[in-house]
């Protein structure tokens, strides 16, 4: 089995003056390449948190976590984080928006300028490249923004809720968009969501997390049977969606 | 919007041009009103022109000052001094706004002396500053300087801070270090709050100007307010009281303007 990520005991401790909170405790879970792995769990339960860590942002109190068998120190260039709204810059066209990745990592020339060009105009941007993202629908913002972290090529991406600021209807279809996307390009994927029917629609596997300190409470291979070409909204056809479903909401033992 | 407009959509676009001229004119009638009424109590006597001064000593006043070219000489002096004012304090205040930013101990070292600078009336330093630079142009600016630098200090650094985490997070997930965070995203969010700043400014270097060109009394409008004041000369206090109006108006429809444009352009 090829792992690309791998947690090991991993606790995360936040300090404030008023106390300390443990956000996640104990953690440990491996990704395979390629997979599609969807990260389910109540609010505040750190799954925004597993992410920071992963990217290399912040520095877990204990226990480890590996990229490729190598323990993550700093920030990693193998990950690429898309946030849950889109944050393209309104002072920017699309263009250099898809490119501030590459200004930064001082890795903008000809190819990879080329490179992000192309992948505006495969899918679907190639046209607005000098507009500007207010002059752009919120799903195509979306594709800008996963296109800008495409530009410099990670092998995994992070999704922190990506889709949480889009109306439903625009949410499925983006959610669709971005899928396929991520499956062409073939990169692991890691997607944080509160939504229990996107997580099952566009996921080879979830994870269900506790309520603070966030633990691994289950996990779901997730097995859909439908016709060859798959993707999330024909996964919401087959017959086994409703079962993951129900057992991922009772697990997530919701209670208002 | 571009198909014929329905009779009931016209009748929508007349009230509300009748709205905006009737506004407009009001306007107008209140000014008018204002300078007929003042002219007519001054000839009346029902006060004294010598004291009250009148619109038509005004008129008087601003040809007189016209032929011999020091009305542009004062005016062009006080609007001199004010943009260099508030050219340099937005700048300077920017630019410490920026290393409050860098350095999150230093912001909180130098906040209780921010507020306190700002709390105080910048004109009582007017005579230390007096004494410090000496009786000349550059006691002005220092003024004009002084009155909105702080508040530029202040308000920048609370722009600067209030840029979005998640943007700046995005950034750092690409590995951008300070510089690029800082050039790449919070100056660049924050230029409108800038230039709102500068708006401000126009007002604040005027009141410096005025109360710089008070104590040093050698040229512009606040001199001639001060002048005109010693030598009980009213007619000239009130007609640098009103070009006065007038050249801050103009400054500030200038910033206003620079900044509608600025807005488009984004």
């Amino acid at each position: 089995m090829d792992k690309v990520v791998e947690l090991k005991n991993v606790t995360m401790n936040y300090h404030t003056l008023d106390g300390e909170t443990q956000a996640i405790k104990n953690l440990s879970l491996d990704i395979r390449r390629g997979e599609f792995v969807s990260i389910v769990g109540p609010s505040g339960c750190g799954k925004s948190t597993l992410l920071s860590l992963i990217s290399g942002l912040i520095k877990s109190s204990t226990g480890e976590i590996l990229i490729n068998n190598e323990p993550v120190k700093g920030l990693s260039r193998n990950v690429g984080y898309m946030p849950q709204r889109d944050h393209l810059f309104e002072w920017l066209t699309i263009l250099r928006n898809t490119i501030i990745g590459l200004e930064i990592q001082k890795k903008l020339n000809k190819d990879t300028m080329r490179g992000a060009e192309k992948l505006l105009e495969e899918y679907g941007l190639g046209e607005f490249k000098h507009y500007y993202p207010k002059q752009l629908s919120g799903g195509m913002r979306q594709r800008a923004a996963l296109i800008r972290t495409l530009a410099v090529n990670p092998e995994i991406l992070l999704l922190d809720e990506p889709f949480s600021s889009l109306d439903y209807q625009t949410r499925l279809a983006i959610s669709e968009e971005i899928w396929l996307i991520i499956k062409k390009e073939k990169k692991t994927a890691i997607l944080v969501t509160h939504d229990i029917a996107e997580a099952v629609s566009m996921s080879d596997r979830i994870i269900v997390l506790t309520r603070r300190p966030g633990e691994v409470k289950s996990e779901h291979d997730i097995q859909l049977t439908t016709c060859e070409n798959k993707t999330p909204i024909i996964c919401r056809e087959a017959p086994e969606f409703r079962i993951y479903f129900n057992m991922i909401w009772k697990e997530l033992d919701v209670h208002v | 919007m571009y198909e014929e407009h329905s009779s009931e959509h016209k009748e929508f676009i007349r009230k509300e041009k009748v709205t905006k001229n009737a506004v407009i004119i009001s306007r107008i009638i209140i000014l008018a009103a204002i300078f007929l009424l003042w002219e007519a109590a001054a000839n009346l006597k029902w006060i004294d022109p010598f004291i009250m001064s009148q619109p038509t000593r005004i008129v008087q006043t601003i040809i007189n000052l016209s032929k011999d070219g020091s009305l542009f000489l004062h005016t062009g002096v006080t609007i001199y001094e004010t943009i260099i004012g508030f050219l340099s304090g937005t700048i300077l205040g920017t630019f410490i706004a920026v290393l409050l930013w860098w350095s999150n101990f230093a912001a909180r070292v130098l906040d209780p002396y921010l507020v306190v600078l700002n709390a105080l009336p910048k004109t009582a330093l007017g005579p230390i500053i007096l004494v410090w630079v000496g009786g000349t142009t550059g006691s002005i600016i220092v003024m004009a300087l002084l009155l909105s630098i702080i508040v530029t200090i202040l308000n920048v650094y609370q722009s600067f801070k209030s840029c979005d985490e998640d943007k700046i997070k995005l950034l750092k997930t690409f590995g951008a270090t300070k510089v690029q965070i800082l050039k790449k995203v919070v100056f660049p969010s924050s230029i409108p709050e800038i230039i709102s700043t500068l708006k401000i400014n126009v007002g604040l270097s005027l009141v410096g100007v005025i109360v710089g060109e008070f104590l040093v009394s050698k040229a512009g409008l606040g001199y001639l307010i001060i002048y005109g004041g010693q030598v009980f000369k009213m007619d000239l206090v009130m007609t640098s009281v009103i070009i006065l109006a007038m050249a801050a108006a103009l400054m500030y429809l200038s910033v206003a303007w620079i900044e509608k444009k600025f807005i488009k352009m984004r």
